[in-house]
């Protein structure tokens, strides 16, 4: 099994990374919902192995259910659809597929000793 | 031949960096590569332009730097210098100078006069109480941000705050407090919300969808005082209205319109328009041939306009016109379509029908919550305006038919399944009002560069890419355009879903991955996955939950409940043929009582609760199955209900029994999974109190035995079912019906009902019905004993899908809210009373789209 870090920040202190849950608590292609303080977010873990963090609050409607959607691919892009309306979020970015000028906050994601750990300020 | 010495640049000074001002300066420097104008621009606030149509956003995640407006490079020499914090203070016009609020004096050739609009605060006693603010400014919203903070921190319970003006700026002002935290009220003197813009219909849907979101209305009436609270040290404050209603508040936001900034060319002597704003003509000109003036501060054709797509476009104009060109600004178009608190407001053309003689055409739908007007003129013939509340999508083809003559009945064109397609827009009509495209230059490109699809048309032309409102009306070109849409389920399938259907079926496949890795690519979507999960799922290969069908499903089957608009569940219990002991509904209530979940009766003769969160859902099934009752499947593509009248069991009418044959129709069926959701009917005589005839499966009872009627739908497009055959026995009903829910499982497509379905099968000049019976009933593909061993597999397999889960630790472990802390629930999710029931308080949108407004 591979995992996939998506963090860009090497230099970010390990006091900052949040430890959420066992990395076997994941079910594979399908999300999950975190608190982080006040925070709602999404993590997913894709059919790779790679895990990944976005907001739970889907765009469109307010609602907090992105970690709900149903996971996939779009042109080899991994991908979550909102479970409301079904728009398509570009797991690795954010993005809405669907609608150029929107998208959601994504989080650096990482293992450590087997454990998910995110970062979110 | 004499030396070519080139003019020395002229000294152009601009007041005001608002977003007209700055949009100017941009298309100046743009145009201007000569550099014929040196530019001074003054700004009164000590940051430079900013988005002020987005101010909301502030408190949703957005900081200063984000909303900043100025490009990359713009004052980074010194032909161009910005000066923050230094404003006119007076205009010399003889001398061409201007002095500046720190002393200095600016000659100029030419001065723009881009000082924007200032709040209107009403004389309201008690207006200058700290705890009032406008709502303008970054530095207003700081103010603001503090005075909620104060009130955070020293107040307990609920803290509100009071709008004062419910047009569009008052609500974006009551959309910012919610953000905060508080709890706004709203007033508004005129008797709707957004007078300028909605009507009364349209006004009173978008007050019940407001107050939805914790705001409360108050309409028709105004603020008669404002006084400081009873508690002394405290900063709390007391609001009066005119018709009695005491308010207790923490803070007061004033957002009841602008007036344009024309004191200093007041002063200075410059025209203005009758009622306010710097007088200018068509080139943006004032009085004084060397002073202009530009966006809200501009009186131009005898109006100011509030909006700031006007503001661009005679910054444009006047950037031409200053470089010798002659373009002129032409009446804009105050069009707008806007989400304000998740609503979708749009309001266009005539839209208050002030035309002599104007009809209105109006369709107001409080189910769905959407409303709709035509304003039309007095022949009927022609498009004047128009207002969408709760679901602006027609707007892109509404809008640029403003002025035309209707293409169709104006009532179909406003219907939510009407007209549409049939309506072909002339070649000049405007699609894409973003970036102006029109009917023709798209389907240029989609002839030019061979487009098939909308995200084709979207790299290619840009057209869909701004606010989107157009993207329905970019499929309709390309249907238009003779483009052949594909039969491919989606990008991963090349396979329509019949034939998904047989591949799974002859080889065998019990898993997605097995199917995609050798019959399709990539890892699926919400399209393909559900699809599969539910071919498996009628092929009886296991609990929808097991394994890798349980990331196959989507949210309502992953959770065996319907996901509402809040992100609650509601539950369905099954009643078959709608008959229910009294014990039975009373464990109903009670369930429903002590878990709080709103009640309601469906259509289907079943009782559905509602606003349950996902880690209840286990507790409250757990009550329902040790009371008997099962899943009602409400939530996945299967059988739903088989409705019933009461029969002949109690009805002097009757002459069969249709609750025993709806309940044995009901449980024979229960649970099997199918390209859309079946619904059937059962009625005890001719009467058809059941309405049988408007559902997928339908019988009537005669004198003989039973009439069966297929392929009838009520909802989007209703359609009577057709009579497929008369006075049957009870086993050759139930072989047919039988027959037909495998045979529509084998061979519809992704969610096609029945009624669409039997429609589908008409071949070589037999209809779909024809066709049909020879299957069904004459065997005519030699299938019948397939079908029918399919179904007895189904009838014998079949398992409670609750009760199964509530037996199974491994199914329980995802009903729960929050992976890292499974005891919390979700506290985004809240309720208000409403008929002593809950009501859910949506949540409000994140860093979606704010407000968008466009010309």
């Amino acid at each position: 099994m591979t995992t996939t870090i998506h963090a860009p920040l090497e230099a970010i202190r390990s006091a900052d990374w949040q430890p959420i849950c066992a990395y076997a608590d994941l079910t594979p292609e399908r999300g999950c919902a975190a608190l982080v303080g006040s925070l709602q977010i999404a993590l997913f873990r894709t059919f790779d192995g790679s895990v990944f963090a976005i907001s739970n609050q889907d765009p469109f409607t307010g609602a907090y259910v992105l970690s709900r959607g149903i996971v996939g691919t779009r042109n080899d892009v991994p991908t979550v659809a909102s479970p409301l309306h079904k728009q398509v979020f570009n797991l690795a970015t954010g993005a809405c597929l669907d609608d150029a000028g929107v998208a959601v906050t994504t989080y650096p994601v990482r293992l450590s000793d087997g454990v998910v750990q995110v970062l979110a300020a | 031949m004499t030396p070519h010495l080139p003019n020395p640049p002229k000294r152009l000074v601009v007041v005001g960096n608002g977003m007209v001002g700055q949009r100017f300066v941009e298309a100046l420097r743009a145009r201007d590569a000569d550099r014929a104008w040196t530019i001074t621009v003054l700004s009164e606030e000590p940051r430079r332009a900013y988005d002020r149509v987005a101010l909301s956003s502030y408190f949703d995640g957005a900081d200063a730097a984000s909303l900043d407006l100025v490009a990359d490079g713009c004052y980074s020499d010194d032909t161009c210098v910005l000066h923050l914090g230094e404003s006119a203070a007076s205009i010399d016009r003889a001398g061409h100078s201007v002095l500046t609020t720190t002393g200095r004096t600016l000659d100029y050739d030419a001065l723009v006069l881009a000082t924007g609009s200032y709040p209107f605060v009403p004389p309201v006693p008690g207006r200058d109480l700290p705890g009032c603010f406008v709502y303008r400014t970054l530095d207003d919203l700081d103010a603001i941000r503090a005075a909620a903070e104060h009130a955070a921190a020293t107040t307990r319970g609920r803290r509100s705050g009071l709008v004062i003006g419910g047009g569009l700026l008052g609500l974006e002002a009551a959309r910012a407090l919610r953000l905060l935290g508080m709890s706004p009220h709203v007033v508004e003197l005129a008797p709707r919300l957004m007078p300028l813009q909605v009507d009364e219909g349209g006004g009173a849907l978008l007050r019940d969808m407001i107050e939805a979101l914790d705001v409360t209305v108050h309409l028709g009436t105004s603020v008669a005082r404002i006084e400081h609270g009873q508690a002394r040290d405290s900063r709390r404050m007391l609001a009066t209205l005119a018709d009695g209603t005491e308010l207790d508040l923490d803070l007061v936001v004033f957002s009841a319109g602008i007036r344009p900034q024309d004191g200093l060319a007041r002063d200075a002597g410059l025209a203005l328009g009758a009622r306010g704003g710097i007088a200018v003509d068509d080139g943006c000109a004032t009085s004084d041939p060397a002073i202009f003036a530009i966006g809200e501060c501009a009186c131009i054709g005898e109006r100011v306009y509030g909006l700031v797509a006007p503001g661009y476009a005679m910054a444009e104009v006047l950037a031409d016109r200053l470089l010798g060109g002659t373009a002129s600004f032409t009446p804009a178009d105050t069009s707008t379509k806007l989400k304000l608190m998740g609503v979708d407001v749009a309001s266009f053309g005539d839209a208050l029908a002030q035309t002599e003689g104007a009809l209105e055409v109006t369709l107001s739908n409080p189910v769905d919550r959407t409303y709709a007007k035509l304003v039309v003129s007095d022949d009927a013939k022609i498009l004047l305006g128009g207002v969408l509340v709760g679901d602006a999508s027609k707007y892109a083809i509404l809008r640029p038919l403003v002025g035309r003559p209707l293409p169709g009945d104006p009532v179909a064109m406003i219907a939510p399944s009407g007209g549409m397609p049939s309506m072909s827009l002339p070649p000049d009509a405007q699609v894409c009002a973003c970036h102006g495209l029109t009917k023709a230059s798209i389907c240029g490109a989609i002839a030019e560069h061979g487009l098939t699809d909308v995200p084709g048309i979207k790299a290619c032309t840009k057209a869909g890419t701004g606010c989107g409102s157009c993207v329905p009306l970019l499929k309709t070109l390309l249907a238009e355009s003779g483009v052949a849409q594909s039969t491919a389920l989606c990008e991963h399938f090349a396979q329509t879903r019949a034939e998904l259907f047989d591949i799974v079926r002859r080889d065998r496949i019990a898993t997605f991955t097995e199917l995609i890795s050798v019959h399709g690519h990539g890892r699926g979507c919400d399209i393909c996955k559900p699809v599969v999960a539910s071919i498996l799922a009628s092929l009886d290969l296991g609990h929808i939950l097991d394994g890798e069908q349980s990331a196959l499903q989507d949210t309502n089957d992953h959770f065996l409940a319907n996901i509402q608009r809040n992100g609650t569940y509601s539950v369905v219990p099954r009643i078959a043929g709608g008959e229910v002991t009294p014990e039975k509904l009373i464990v109903l209530g009670e369930v429903a009582r002590d878990f709080q979940l709103y009640t309601k009766i469906t259509g289907g003769q079943r009782i559905d609760l509602f606003g349950a969160r996902v880690e209840p859902l286990p507790a409250i099934w757990r009550r329902l199955v040790d009371a008997g009752f099962e899943s009602g499947h409400a939530y996945g593509k299967a059988l739903r209900t088989v409705k019933s009248c009461v029969g002949s069991t109690w009805c002097r009418y009757g002459v069969q029994d249709s609750v025993s044959l709806a309940i044995e129709l009901e449980l024979r069926y229960r649970g099997i999974r199918s390209p859309h959701k079946i619904k059937a009917g059962v009625s005890g005589c001719a009467r058809e109190c059941a309405e049988a005839q408007s559902k997928d499966i339908g019988v009537i009872a005669t004198e003989n035995g039973w009439n069966l009627y297929v392929g009838g739908n009520g909802g989007f497009r209703p359609r009577h079912a057709d009579l497929l055959m008369k006075d049957i026995d009870t086993a050759t009903l139930i072989r047919t019906i039988d027959r037909f829910i495998m045979f529509y499982i084998r061979t519809a497509d992704r969610l096609q009902r029945t009624s669409v379905w039997v429609e589908s099968l008409s071949r070589d000049g037999t209809d779909g019905l024809q066709y049909l019976t020879s299957v069904l009933v004459d065997d005519s593909l030699g299938i019948a004993a397939e079908l029918d061993a399919a179904m007895a597999t189904h009838v014998e397999r079949y398992e409670d899908e609750w009760a199964a889960v509530l037996d199974d630790p491994e199914r329980l472990r995802r009903f729960v809210s929050f992976v890292n802390a499974p005891g919390a629930p979700d506290p985004s999710i809240a309720f208000v009373s409403e008929r002593n029931q809950p009501r859910p308080v949506l949540p409000l949108l994140g860093r979606g789209k704010a407000l968008e407004v466009l010309a």
